[in-house]
Formats: C-alpha cells, structure tokens, sequence
C-alpha cells in the first residue's frame, strides 16, 4: 500500500463499503446482509446522536467506573531503567478486561433495536462474562458460543456467565476455541436473526462491526491521551497493547494516530515460536484471505483451509485479526510483533511481584514487549501500555504451567 | 447453449422439476466421490452440486459441518476436487456440476487461475456462501469470461429492492435459500416458499432452486410444486453417515447406496408434485 500516510486518511477508513483500504468488507451468507445494513442504518444514526452518547458515557462512568487510570509502573521502569512504562489500567473496569466497554456500547445498540436475545462467541470468556453482565443488567437473554477447549482452561469465567444468568453454549467442531465459537455463534445469528443481535467481542466480523467495536473501544486512547497530556504534559513516545482480534489495541492506538511521534506496537501471541507454526500471529507470519465476514491476514495452509493456532492465552488464540490492523500493518503506521508464551508467562510474574498487578495473560503479552521496547528507550521517555485485563481468570492455567496444583 | 441452459431447457419441454442433490467433494472417500456422482444421475439427479471441504464452513448445520471435516481429513483441496470433476466429465459431459464453497479457497487458488481451471475440468457454476453481491464481483467478472455461472442466493430475509438487483445479474439458475438457518436445519414453510418464489419469479426469467430444509419426497414435492428445482443435501449426507455406522466392513458401494435410495424416493416425490 502506497497511499500516502495523512491525518485525512484514518478519518476515512472504513468506507462505506466496509473496507480498510483491501481489508474489511461483508463477507456473509445473504441471510445476514439484511441484519447488517439495519445495524449500519442504526448505528450511522445514534453514533452522532447526543442522547445515545450521554447513555453510553453515563453506564461506562457510573456503572464500568471509567476513566481507568494511567498508572506510572515507577518499580518496573526503575528495575528496567529505560523509558518510563504507565499502565492503562483497563483492568479496573467492572468485570475486569476492557471488553465491557464494547458490550456495554452494544447492548445499547440492542437495547434501540427492541431485540430480547443477545448472543456473543468468547476465547478467554471475557467478553462472554462481560456479555452476561450487561445481559443481566437489561433483562436480556443471553447465550455464549465457547469452544470445549477454552471451556476447559477458563473454568472460572465459564461459571461467573452461568451465575449471570448467561447460557454457556460448549462448542465441539474444529479445533474447539475461538474461531469455532465465532462460527458456531454466526450460525445461531443466521437461524435467529430476528429476534437476536449478536455481540461481537473484537474489532473483525463483517462491517459494520470492526467499525462500531473501534468506536466504543477508542474510549481508552482518547482517555490515556488527555491523561498523558494532564498528568505529564506531553504525548507517549510509544504505544503497546496485545492483538488477539484486536479491540483492545485499536482502542488505545485509533485516538493517536494522526499523532506522528507516536510509535504503537501490536504484540500477537508467538507461542511456542514463529518459527514453530504453533503460534497466533498472522499479522507476523499470515497472509490475506477471507473469514468471519472479513477479508484480513489469516493464518493458512496453501489450499486457504484455516489453520489451528496456539497461544498460551485463550483470549489471543485466533487465526484472524480485525481488518483494521491488517490496514495499519500494510501503512505502515503500526508495528506488530510477537511474544511467546514463555515471555508473557515471565512478564506475568514479573508485573505480580514488582508492581502488585496481577495482568491477564493476554495482557502479559504486552508487558513482555513493554519491557524490551522499554530498555531500548530513555528515562525521558513514555511507554503506555493497554492493561487490557487482569489475571484472576487465568490463576489455574499459570499453576500448571509452573507445575504447581491449587 | 451451457450445460445448466440445456437442462432447464430439457427439463422444462418435458413439463419436470430438476432434483439437484448436493454431496461434500472425498466424502467419505476421495476414491469413491466420481462413482457416487455418477450413481446420483443414475438415480435421477438432474444436475450436481458438489460441495468444497473448508475447515471453517459458517453456513453449514452438523450434518455437512462433519461432510467438511471428514473430507479435510482425507486430505482434500480445492484441486483435487476440479480432479475430480474432470475425472466425472470422461464419462458424463451432460449433467452440470456447480461448486459450492466458500470464499477464502478460491481467493487463495486465485480467482482468475480458479476461473480457468473450472472451465478446463468442466465446472458449470459456482456458489459461494459468503461472497454476497457486495463481494462478488472480481469472481463473477473471472466466471463469466469463461462461460461459467456466478449462481446467486436469495433467502427469506432478503428485501424485495434487492431481490431486483440480484436477480438483474443472476445467470444460471436462482439459488433460494428455504429458510432462515444453517443448511440442514429449521422447519420447512412451504407456504412461505411458494410465496417468495412467486415473487422472485415477476423478476427473472430463469429457473429457481429450493433448497436447504428438504429431507425427504414430502417436504420435496412440496417445494416442487412452485419452484424449478429442488436441492437435498443434509438428509442425503445423514442417511450415509448412519449407514457407514450401521455396521463394520461396508463396501463403500452399500453407504453410497442409502444416499442413492433417498435419492430415488425423493425422484419420485418431485415427479409426482401437482405443477
Ligand atoms: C484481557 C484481554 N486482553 C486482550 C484480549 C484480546 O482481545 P482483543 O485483541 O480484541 O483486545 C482479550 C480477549 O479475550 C482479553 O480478555
């Protein structure tokens, strides 16, 4: 991609087709096109309306507790003794991931459309806990489309939805985890699209989801960006989220974008190793194809069949990634590299003990490249990292892991 | 004149309704797909529509779901299906073949390339689940410049302005999609068919598939009754699943067997629809 690089060019994406630049688009059964262009007709229409805005900034300051704060890691950094590192503390959020701030935007959305049943697919079980919890909030029923295996390794999340009231639906095709719940949970969506809205937990599906889910994600960068301004009186140098889908990343980077001296990093889930194959980073080592409703980098074999991925963390092990990335990655504007497993498990512990944060493993993938970005960097300067969630839900796996039984 | 014209055509002077049954292209063996296609004509299809394996196929209920996974298990490619399709054209140059599949295959095989390919092995349409009108035009405009039928979809859900528009580019035939749902799901309105394939057909001039939903000569003669074709998947796909479990030791030939029964019995559940 050669299209030049100006602040015009982020406010122009996506277009009205749905497209970043080659990526995006609506790639669905015809059944669907009907349910996206009613969302699309709703969304153009509230998304500037003041009274919609107000509901949706009155639940995420009262309900979720935003703004979340941007919090100096002093003892990291000092212990690096590179650039400075502040935590966009998203983990403080109601339910514990940035995740609610996107389901609370789409329950609302729901809420306007009169629909009674909210569906949504979950990896790590964040969005579904966080679906559950708005669910539960207006009355709504509510099912989670979750694969058997991450049903296995995120046992906690998976009964904090039943408590909610939140049908968890366990889903056996493929291989068991993200990708087969997002299918699983389209199928529901084509069978009941009447009466159903689907809440869609990252940045990809067909428009205008990508889109929608950026808009009500962007609240953490606009909110880090005044603080960074407020609370030191410049701009970050550099910004770091992990990239699973890619919500909680495109929430901090969009803001910033027309911002030139800041650098972002995108950190996908490098596994056991790039080099391995058993990693979930297609934006390091994929190429363009077409899932989910969307045309984006994708982890494949030479016949275009998806492959199986690996990460350590349910909530980052997934073939794709929101077609936005895939346009960032192409412009160049945002770097994206990986961390493995043993990294993140590392940057876990070290976060716990030094700062008395205990970060999702998502999230460890992050702080992993936080910390080498960091030592390559000086005192003077600012690291912001998405703290995208905390870590209780994942006590059990990092157990065995370090082989330890709770 | 195409082979999916002549068909029609054929059909039509004969005062018939097509039967289009659909199976997963190395399901359940790469080995036997070219003899159950030919055993399918032999009992009475009119036309095949051959399904491409995809390891993530989002419009397909659990019957077919497990079609795709065991047909990827037997190691099969979008190539080896236009193999196949060529390997089935020796012997029968007549029955049209339409491909259904999804996207992310043929990006990766390339439209064009994909385009020629088709043609060569003697592929006469293609249907692609989620490539909807919005999406469809670097395949259709590859399809068409070698003679081949870009085969649209319409569903239940599908706004009568829109219905216009498609059906204004449509070639082939008109795929409608029975019900709201995954392929092999939901109960059959048949009332609500008839209404809908009416309508479509005050647009367009070309014959009207029905499918997803019909299990059996019932449900077929029922939608025989207004449409032009009927397509049966699921139950056919099921009923061989159940065999292959019925016993040990089978003959690929005996699960072939029980698809070509129903086959049959929906023949003549469409033959005896009033029309
Ligand atoms: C805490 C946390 N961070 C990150 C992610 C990855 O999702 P995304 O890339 O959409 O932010 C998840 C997903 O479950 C999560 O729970």
């Amino acid at each position: 991609m050669t299209s030049e690089v100006t602040p015009e060019l982020f406010a122009s994406v996506p277009d009205q087709d749905g497209r970043f630049g080659r990526f995006g688009g609506k790639f669905v059964a015809e059944t669907l096109m009907s349910a996206l262009a009613d969302l699309e007709q709703l969304y153009a229409r509230l998304k500037d309306d003041a009274a919609f805005q107000r509901e949706f900034d009155e639940d995420l300051a009262h309900y979720v507790g935003r703004p979340s704060p941007l919090y100096e890691a002093s003892r990291l950094s000092d212990a690096i003794g590179g650039a400075r590192i502040l935590l966009k503390r998203e983990d403080l959020n109601h339910t514990g991931a940035h995740k609610v701030n996107n389901t609370i935007g789409q329950a609302l959305l729901a809420k306007y459309m009169g629909k009674k049943r909210v569906i949504a697919e979950t990896g790590a079980g964040q969005h579904g806990v966080a679906s559950a919890t708005v669910a539960a909030r207006l009355g709504l029923d509510c099912h989670v489309f979750m694969g058997e295996e991450d049903i296995r390794r995120q046992a906690l999340n998976v009964y904090r939805m039943k408590l909610l009231g939140a049908q968890v639906v366990s889903v056996t095709s493929g291989s068991r985890t993200l990708k087969d719940a997002m299918n699983e949970a389209m199928r529901d969506w084509v069978t009941n699209v009447d009466d159903t809205f689907y809440i869609i937990g990252t940045v990809a599906g067909p428009h205008p989801y990508p889109m929608l889910v950026r808009d009500f994600q962007s609240v953490i960068g606009r909110e880090a960006r005044a603080q960074s301004l407020a609370q030191y009186g410049k701009l970050p140098d550099a910004l770091v989220a992990c990239v699973g889908g890619g919500s909680n990343a495109i929430g901090l980077f969009h803001p910033f974008l027309q911002d030139e001296s800041v650098a972002m990093y995108g950190v996908e889930a490098g596994g056991k190793g790039l080099e391995t194959g058993e990693h979930a980073a297609p934006l390091s080592v994929g190429s363009p194809g077409v899932l989910h409703g969307n045309r984006t980098y994708l982890m494949q074999d030479d016949d275009g069949q998806i492959l199986e991925t690996h990460s350590v963390s349910a909530g980052l092990d997934y073939p794709g990634v929101g077609p936005e990335h895939a346009w960032l990655k192409d412009i160049g504007r945002v770097q994206y590299v990986a961390a493995n497993d043993d990294e993140a498990l590392a940057a876990f512990h070290r976060l716990t003990r030094v700062e008395g944060i205990m970060p999702a493993l998502e999230t460890a993938h992050a702080m992993a490249h936080a910390e080498k970005l960091a030592a390559s960097m000086t005192p003077d300067q600012h690291i912001v990292v998405n703290l995208s969630g905390r870590g209780d839900k994942d006590i059990l796996t990092v157990a065995a892991l370090d082989g330890i039984e709770v | 004149m195409s082979r999916l014209t002549q068909v029609f055509a054929d059909l039509q002077s004969d005062k018939r309704r097509a039967l289009i049954p659909y199976v997963v292209a190395g399901d359940p063996s790469p080995e036997g797909t070219v003899s159950l296609l030919h055993s399918l004509v032999d009992a009475g299809a009119d036309i095949l529509e051959l399904g491409v394996p995809f390891s993530d196929p989002m419009s397909e209920g659990p019957v077919i779901q497990k079609g795709h996974e065991r047909a990827l298990g037997n190691g099969m490619s979008l190539q080896r299906v236009l193999g196949m399709v060529a390997e089935f054209r020796k012997d029968n140059d007549r029955t049209p073949i339409v491909m259904m599949g999804y996207a992310n295959p043929i990006e990766r095989f390339g439209y064009e390339a994909f385009a020629a390919a088709s043609a060569e092995a003697g592929v006469d349409g293609l249907i692609t689940v989620d490539l909807p009108p919005e999406e469809v035009d670097a395949i259709d405009g590859a399809l068409k410049a070698v003679g081949l039928d870009n085969i649209f979809l319409i569903s239940p859900t599908t706004p009568e302005p829109r219905v216009q528009k498609i059906v204004e580019r449509a070639r082939g035939f008109i795929y409608y999609v029975a019900v709201k749902g995954v392929t092999g799901s939901a109960q059959l309105d048949t009332d609500e068919v008839a209404r809908s394939v009416s309508l479509i057909r005050e647009k367009t001039a070309l014959p009207i598939a029905v499918g997803f939903g019909i299990k059996d000569a019932t449900s077929a003669s029922a939608v025989a009754a207004s449409a032009d074709a009927v397509v049966v998947g699921s139950a056919l796909i099921a009923e061989m699943e159940q065999k292959a479990h019925s016993a040990e030791d089978l003959e690929e030939i005996q699960i072939h067997g029980a698809a070509v029964q129903l086959l049959q019995s929906i023949r003549a559940g469409v033959d005896s629809s009033p029309s």
